[in-house]
Order: C-alpha cells, then sequence, then structure tokens
C-alpha cells in the first residue's frame, strides 16, 4: 500500500483505553489524497507517487504543474509531496487514484513530518535549554550565553556554537508514533502523542511497514 | 475546533445520571486484580465537578475511618462502573472545599426537598 498521506492537524485531545487510561492523541485530517503522479524507476530512477491534497484554484498554478493537473483530470491541488514506495508496488498506483485514510491500519507506526511553531528570534536558553545564571542573590548572569571560545588561540569562534537566533518554523519529523484510531468516515485519524505545527498546519504522515 | 469536539463527543458515556455538588453518590469503581476483576464501591459527597466533555471529572469526599479521604473521577472513563445517587444535597456554591475544615454534625449538607 500507499507509504504515507497528506493530512491537516486539527488540534489535541485525549481518549480513553479499555483500561480506563487517558491516551493524548493529535487529531489529524487525513487525505483524501489524489496521486497526481507515480515516479517510476525506469522514467525517474526511483519509485515514488507524488500525492496532492487540498483544492487550489486552477488558475493560481503556474503551467508545468496545471499540465500535470489536467493530465489527470481534477481541480488543482495546494500541497503535492512524494512518498517513496517499493518498486514492486509500483503497479497498484496510476494517476487519478484517490486514497483515504485506509492506507493505514490501526496500531501502526508513523513517522509525521510538520512544520514546526515559528519562535522568532530566540536567546539561547530557549533555543538550546541553556541553564542560564540566577535571576537573585547579586548576580549579574542572567539569560547571556556566556563564553564563546578561548583566548589568543584560536582566536576565533569555532563553527557550530551555540547561540541565539531563529527558533522554530522548520521542518521536524517526529519518528515511531501510533495509530491510535481511525475514522473512516470523517478522513480522521487519531496520532498517539504530538505532532509539529499549530493547528490546521499541514503534517506529512508516513507509514512505516 | 468542531471535529476535535466530535471525536470528543464519541467518547462521552450518556448512560450517566445528572448529579451535582452536594449530593451523595456511590461510584462504582472496577478495580482489576491480577486477572480478575471486582467492583469497589465509593460513597460520598460530591464536592466538586470540572467540565470540558471528556475531560469533565468529580471529586467525590468521604470520611474513612475518621480520615478525611478524596478521590477524583474522569466522568466518562470505563473504569466508572456506574453511579448511583443516594441524596440529593441543598448547597449554595459550586466547590465544597469548607467540608474539609469541618468534622461530624457541621459537615452535613442540607438534603434538597421537593415537595
Amino acid at each position: 500500500m500507499a507509504t504515507g498521506l497528506i493530512g491537516k492537524k486539527l488540534g489535541m485531545t485525549q481518549v480513553f483505553d479499555e483500561s480506563g487510561n487517558h491516551i493524548p492523541v493529535t487529531v489529524v485530517e487525513a487525505g483524501p489524497c489524489t496521486v497526481v503522479d507515480v515516479r517510476t524507476p525506469e522514467r525517474n530512477g526511483y519509485a515514488a507517487v507524488a500525492l496532492g491534497f487540498g483544492r487550489k484554484d486552477l488558475k493560481k498554478v503556474n503551467k508545468p504543474k496545471r499540465g500535470l493537473f489536467e493530465k489527470i483530470g481534477s481541480s488543482a491541488f495546494g500541497v503535492i509531496k512524494e512518498f517513496r514506495i517499493s518498486r514492486e508496488g509500483i503497479g497498484e498506483f496510476t494517476p487519478g487514484q484517490e486514497l483515504t485514510a485506509e492506507v493505514f491500519s490501526i496500531g501502526q507506526l508513523v513517522d509525521v513530518v510538520g512544520l514546526s511553531k515559528g519562535k522568532g528570534f530566540a536567546g539561547v536558553i530557549k533555543r538550546w535549554g541553556f541553564h542560564g545564571g540566577r535571576e537573585t542573590h547579586g548576580s549579574r548572569f542572567h539569560r547571556a550565553p556566556g563564553s564563546i571560545g578561548m583566548c589568543a588561540d584560536p582566536s576565533r569562534t569555532f563553527k557550530g556554537r551555540k547561540l541565539p537566533g531563529h527558533k522554530g518554523n522548520s521542518g521536524v519529523t517526529v519518528k515511531d508514533l501510533t495509530i491510535v484510531d481511525i475514522k473512516q468516515d470523517k478522513n480522521i485519524i487519531l496520532i498517539r502523542g504530538a505532532v509539529p505545527g499549530g493547528k490546521n498546519g499541514i503534517v506529512f504522515i508516513k507509514g512505516i511497514s | 475546533m468542531n471535529r476535535v469536539e466530535s471525536i470528543e463527543k464519541e467518547q462521552m458515556r450518556m448512560d450517566i445520571p445528572r448529579f451535582g455538588v452536594g449530593d451523595t453518590v456511590k461510584v462504582h469503581v472496577k478495580i482489576k486484580e491480577g486477572e480478575k476483576e471486582r467492583i469497589q464501591v465509593f460513597e460520598g459527597t460530591v464536592i466538586r465537578r470540572t467540565g470540558g466533555l471528556t475531560r469533565s471529572a468529580f471529586t467525590v469526599r468521604k470520611i474513612s475511618y475518621g480520615v478525611g479521604v478524596e478521590r477524583i473521577f474522569p466522568l466518562h472513563s470505563p473504569v466508572v462502573e456506574k453511579i448511583d445517587i443516594v441524596t440529593k444535597g441543598k448547597v449554595r456554591r459550586a466547590r465544597l472545599y469548607y467540608l474539609r475544615q469541618r468534622k461530624g454534625k457541621a459537615a452535613r449538607i442540607k438534603e434538597q426537598r421537593n415537595f
């Protein structure tokens, strides 16, 4: 089957399991996604399906993409993402085919990729988890990064030094999350734990077989 | 947000009776001991209810061998087998924390009487 779906994060809640434990879940609208193109080893050198999700006005799409959408006779998609598949499974997919949440099964492990929430220009405590100094008792060292290197030798700061800067708004993958439940009629899946990004953010759900 | 709420509503139990703060209730709780499962009854006064769809909960207070015991139950949890209402209480506030400072006769709650 397909290795993944494109989805929209709807928010978080909790559900009960049989023994009454609370399970934190993220509610994700997964699909329906349309197969826009199939990448074959012969033509592209690798096997993958390009899935489309979310409607968009066909007039607002550039011409190379518009040709792709017109070929499968559908309206344009807001998001297109390739998912790698096995070379043997390539025959199962044809452009125009629709994939729903049933590509997943309950209990399956998935990796979820999303764009994390932007935090702006952040200091070293927020960005790298530095401990900082004490706030009181005469301390004059609070949230500053401290020393960033040695003296005349090497007389430079090494690359990769953890310093303040932009945090968040970057691609984040969370691995090995369990699918708790699938609501087939609503195209909704419940994934145990948190996934990157805010509400209404686009996430890519990759199944691990 | 509505679709998240609809997921929560599917989890909610509709067999729970209406009860409020001040009522005396018997909560039948499922307890697992190894393989066996049995039911334990926790009887006391409801001193608090919190809202929030599936997250709603209530606190029951009782005096056990002279010691005050409070238990918080998730209202929609499958662990709660059933809830029996023993008496309806007449109280004027939503949180009966003042009962914690009281003992014996002073900790009683007036019964609601409907004529």
